[in-house]
């Protein structure tokens, strides 16, 4: 059942890039992009790791998905973007992701519905994360932590206009 | 035993990984190439996570986090040198950034 699945999911996640990276508007490929990250997460529960799968959809197809879709919208300003909204929500366009998104929903229902059906042998839990994590791997957090805020200044600096550097120059 | 083959996962894994790596090779949109690295980055995501579940250990999951905290300061940074490219040369086709100052 857990091996059936896998394939399924795998062939999802490799359709799902190889049309991401063959799109030509950003937006499509975004779209495909959130469906190979969610068909990931399903994997990574499939192989036992739920507290990643969980991340993978909250971090990686929420939160990182949600800057590039701001970085999109902000790039195309003017007159132009009702025209080119207009082009990229083609009713055609959503075939293509809802289906693949239909194909992960039914493997979930799945899921929920044999209760234990696709369990692997070795699931590790969010205890046993969370236990190894701020143990022998605290100074990797205090890392991780430093690298965040490292991000975090370098984007507020990288993102500023440009209009004060050319007003002194 | 329903296990799923370590061996099929890696090469799931390393598949995802060239789709990534020929997406930053062949795309010359500057946001298709942060969203290949996105691709790259979750494939090696994904071997640390098959190591962890074939081995019953909880490391997989932490180095998949750390791998998920560096792909977040990633896009933060290069989200933001997208935006400075394009306020500076109101394109974002990468070939046409190959002049250097001085």
């Amino acid at each position: 059942m857990a091996i059936t699945l896998f394939y399924i999911t795998s062939a999802v996640a490799v359709f799902a890039t190889v049309m991401m990276i063959t799109r030509l508007n950003a937006v499509h490929g975004l779209l495909y992009l959130i469906l190979s990250l969610l068909a990931v997460g399903v994997l990574f529960f499939l192989l036992g790791a739920h507290f990643a799968a969980v991340l993978e959809v909250i971090i990686y197809a929420g939160a990182i998905m949600v800057l590039f879709v701001f970085v999109i919208m902000m790039l195309n300003q003017g007159q132009k973007t009702i025209e080119q909204e207009r082009a990229w929500l083609q009713p055609g366009i959503w075939i293509g992701p809802s289906l693949l998104a239909f194909i992960l929903f039914v493997e979930m229902l799945a899921i929920v519905v044999l209760d234990g059906g696709a369990e692997t042998d070795h699931v590790v839990n969010a205890k046993q994360v969370g236990i190894a994590l701020y143990g022998p791997y605290l100074l990797a957090v205090e890392l991780a932590s430093m690298l965040l805020l490292a991000g975090l200044v370098g984007a507020y600096h990288l993102a500023k206009p440009i209009i004060k550097v050319e007003e002194k120059s | 035993m329903n296990g799923i083959p370590m061996e099929h996962g890696l090469l799931l894994s390393a598949v995802l990984f060239v789709l990534g790596l020929v997406g930053v090779l062949v795309r010359r949109n500057l946001i298709m190439i942060l969203m290949s690295l996105e691709v790259m980055l979750n494939a090696t995501g994904l071997a640390f996570i098959v190591a962890g579940s074939r081995w019953g250990q909880a490391d997989g999951q932490i180095m998949f986090l750390l791998i998920l905290t560096l792909a977040a300061a990633e896009v933060g940074v290069g989200l933001g040198l997208v935006l400075q490219i394009f306020r500076r040369f109101h394109t974002l086709d990468a070939d046409s950034l190959n002049g250097m100052k001085g």
